[in-house]
């Protein structure tokens, strides 16, 4: 069967923006999980918050519910709740989910609701033309902190194993391959999974080189269940950028199985 | 005139530190009162605090419909010493006292003094039932197939949760109580758009925070039902009083235009028809419908007559949901085209606007068909009454003292608002507006819609409600 998962709407994204990238490796990953027998196509709910991330639901022509800004992650609780059978997919970015709607990121982990959360995440405010946000690092020049940033931002995977997310991942927009697996594990894992994909802003914060040289797959045999092990690993570096030389390790750093939320409802 | 000399009403106050089980008593005074075959209106006063503070609870009956309760007591009930000091300047000349009893001493008590007084009932047990206008509501939405109820707590809503909650089954209703707000209302949101009769609530400060989410309702048009509890605003106000000052945030809840119904029961059997309706309007329309309510009809318990078997669920099968084969839907915050693609340019933007705003008419022309104006007392009168909300059960009662006939319009619906019925009832009349609240806001809307100016108004904004008798005799110096 041919899915035709694209839609006539003009793709606006910056040329050459990491968002493409994400964009073709998630249809991608729905062609082969429908092609495997995995998914049926009308079951996908494609949700998207508000920035640049979030023009992807016009893109992808599955159900889509491109939310409020900040607002998407009840939302997909919501859908999931309501239809269980619904696989429940969200593309958020940093502004959306770190900033702005943080509390709902941190209780749909503490809730394991059964859906699937996509970062993509560039520290910087893009759709906005340039701000800094809560993972731009210390001392970042932005049009709203001319002088510079005075906060440190924060390990938003460390605060999600803190939260009790069952699946804490991170890719590299810029490796589609290694992004496809990842999603095609969050996806069939159940439970609140969470992505982080690194997806550098050509336009305002460019960290294409930066990453190109520190990102790092961690080892097939790194063990997924041990979160103590997953807080040491995604403590690495990473959040010190840009003024030290870590590496940033990518990967399925934890994977556990506990009852969801969805479950624990109908129970 | 003093309700001293109405023979045919009876109350009862009982009083005692919160925590004591005042409104236990009370409440179960009020069970037995019904079982007896009495009217009943009950009222509760707390503080918004767990323990220590003065509770009070008062019920007035009677053999005839009731629809407030009296200041001045025919038996007070102290749980504590603290009662008798409070409330002894509120004693009829021959009110008597129940101090250090239990409530089933305190149960045998009263039913000695009605008896012994000739204040009895010789009739069976009545089909009413001692019930709030929160549970009443809770009750019509149930009966019009609610899915989901999604609230965070917060005074005087929070019993809608508590008995929705309670009424959970496996497979059927489920109750959802989010990190806030905020949450709540996307959350609801997100079940709309996957198929599900979902209705949350508030008092009006929780649904100030849910203003974007349900403006995206609008644009989106994802039926929902909201209930709005009023308390003593600004800010966090006092929690656990009344107040009828938002009226005009609500009808204009939300940034940007579209299309919405506000419906305002009166009472609980109001409340309950108000749930069902608003369930199924939002779903027949595809608009988000607020039913605003107000600590006093939330909380106070009235004898009412509430029966499901009235009840249709009306589904609107033109929706199609994710899930469907064949189909893609799609549902955006932004503005978007019949497939739900964004779209920015001017003339698709305006047809979309147009598209929205189509449902009004019919909306409005469904509003004639239901009780959106409601008229009691004397129709033909030269004399006008207008209010909306619990402020019915003060005006109604008030109404046992006026000196003439006087024409009492009670507002249901504010949006739409049935321009063409109001203006009909209130032309050419001396028309008196009593609301709860500073601004005069139902005057100020009657005028908006209508052009009439409503000069005599009488307003409370206390937190406290109206007290029957003085209305009547504000009303009838008025209309002297």
């Amino acid at each position: 069967m041919e899915l035709n998962l694209a839609t006539k709407s003009k793709i606006t994204w910056c040329p050459g923006c990491p968002n493409s990238q994400i964009l073709v490796s998630f249809r991608q990953v729905v062609t082969e999980l429908v092609q495997n027998g995995l998914l049926k196509i009308e079951n996908m709910a494609a949700f998207a918050g508000i920035g640049c991330h979030g023009k992807i639901s016009d893109y992808i022509n599955v159900n889509s519910f491109t939310s409020l800004h900040g607002r998407m992650i009840p939302a997909m609780t919501g859908a999931k709740c309501a239809n269980p059978s619904l696989t429940v997919v969200g593309f958020s970015g940093d502004g959306d989910s770190y900033d702005e709607g943080l509390e709902h990121l941190i209780h749909a982990a503490k809730r394991n609701s059964d859906i699937n959360l996509f970062v993509h995440d560039n520290r910087v405010f893009a759709l906005t033309t340039g701000q800094f946000n809560a993972l731009s690092p210390k001392g970042f020049k932005s049009k709203s902190t001319p002088f510079g940033s005075i906060e440190e931002p924060f390990n938003s995977l460390f605060l999600m194993l803190s939260a009790g997310a069952t699946f804490v991942a991170r890719t590299y927009a810029g490796d589609m391959a290694g992004t496809k697996k990842i999603m095609q594990a969050a996806i069939t894992h159940k439970g609140f999974s969470y992505v982080d994909i690194i997806q550098p802003c050509i336009t305002f914060f460019d960290t294409r080189d930066y990453f190109k040289d520190k990102v790092y797959w961690i080892g097939e045999d790194f063990p997924t269940n041990d979160l103590k092990v997953a807080m040491e690993k995604i403590s690495e570096n990473a959040e010190d950028l840009p003024a030290q030389a870590g590496k940033v390790p990518l990967g399925i750093f934890y994977k556990v199985d506990k009852p969801t939320f969805e479950e624990e409802l109908y129970k | 005139m003093s309700e001293d000399s109405n023979k045919d009403i009876f109350t009862i106050g009982i009083g005692g530190a919160a925590g004591e089980g005042v409104k236990k008593v009370g409440i179960n005074i009020g069970k037995l009162l019904c079982d007896m075959g009495f009217e009943i209106y009950l009222s509760i006063d707390y503080p918004s605090l767990i323990r220590g503070g003065h509770n009070f609870v008062r019920l007035s009956f009677s053999k005839n419909k009731i629809w407030n309760d009296y200041a001045k007591l025919d038996i007070l009930v102290c749980l504590n010493e603290e009662t008798k000091e409070i409330h002894k300047g509120e004693m009829k000349e021959n009110a008597e006292v129940i101090s250090g009893l239990a409530l089933p001493e305190i149960i045998e008590r009263i039913k000695n003094i009605l008896k012994k007084r000739n204040f009895e009932l010789n009739r069976e047990k009545n089909e009413s039932e001692l019930i709030n206008g929160n549970i009443a509501f809770a009750k019509g939405l149930e009966a019009a197939g609610l899915d989901f109820y999604i609230a965070y707590p917060m005074t005087p809503s929070t019993s809608i949760l508590h008995y929705l909650a309670s009424k959970q089954t496996k497979e059927g209703l489920k109750v959802i109580q989010p990190e806030n707000e905020i949450a709540v209302i996307n959350m609801a949101l997100g079940m709309a758009y996957a198929g599900k009769r979902v209705a949350v609530g508030s008092a009006t400060g929780g649904f100030a925070l849910m203003q974007e989410a349900f403006s995206f309702s609008g644009m989106a048009e994802l039926p929902l039902v909201v209930a709005v509890v009023q308390r003593q605003a600004p800010a966090t106000g006092v929690p656990t009083r009344s107040s009828q000052s938002d009226l005009r945030f609500i009808i204009h809840a939300g940034h940007g235009e579209f299309p919405r119904i506000v419906i305002a029961p009166g009472d609980p059997e109001e409340s309950f028809k108000a749930g069902a309706e608003a369930l199924n309007l939002a779903w027949k329309f595809k608009v988000p419908v607020i039913v605003l309510l107000d600590k006093i009809l939330s909380e106070h318990l009235m004898t009412s007559s509430i029966d499901s078997g009235f009840i249709s669920v009306e589904r609107n099968e033109s929706i199609i949901f994710p899930g469907t084969p064949e189909k893609v839907v799609k549902v955006t915050s932004y503005e978007h085209d019949e497939n739900g693609i964004t779209v920015d340019k001017a003339e698709d933007v305006k047809r979309m606007v147009e598209k929205r705003f189509a449902k009004s008419a019919n909306i409005e022309e469904e509003m004639k068909n239901r009780e959106a104006v409601k008229i009691y007392g004397n129709t033909d009168g030269g004399d006008v009454v207008v209010f909306f909300g619990s402020t019915k059960g003060s005006v109604l009662e008030a109404a046992k003292y006026f000196n003439k006939s006087v024409k009492l319009v009670q507002v249901v619906w504010l949006e739409p608002f049935d321009t063409e019925r109001v203006k009909r009832e209130l032309e050419g009349k001396r028309v008196i507006c009593i609301e709860g609240n500073h601004n005069g806001q139902l005057a100020s809307l009657i005028r908006e819609k209508t052009g009439i100016e409503i000069t005599e108004k009488i307003l409370r904004y206390d937190s406290t409600s109206f007290d029957s008798i003085e209305l009547a005799e504000q009303i009838n110096q008025k209309f002297s």
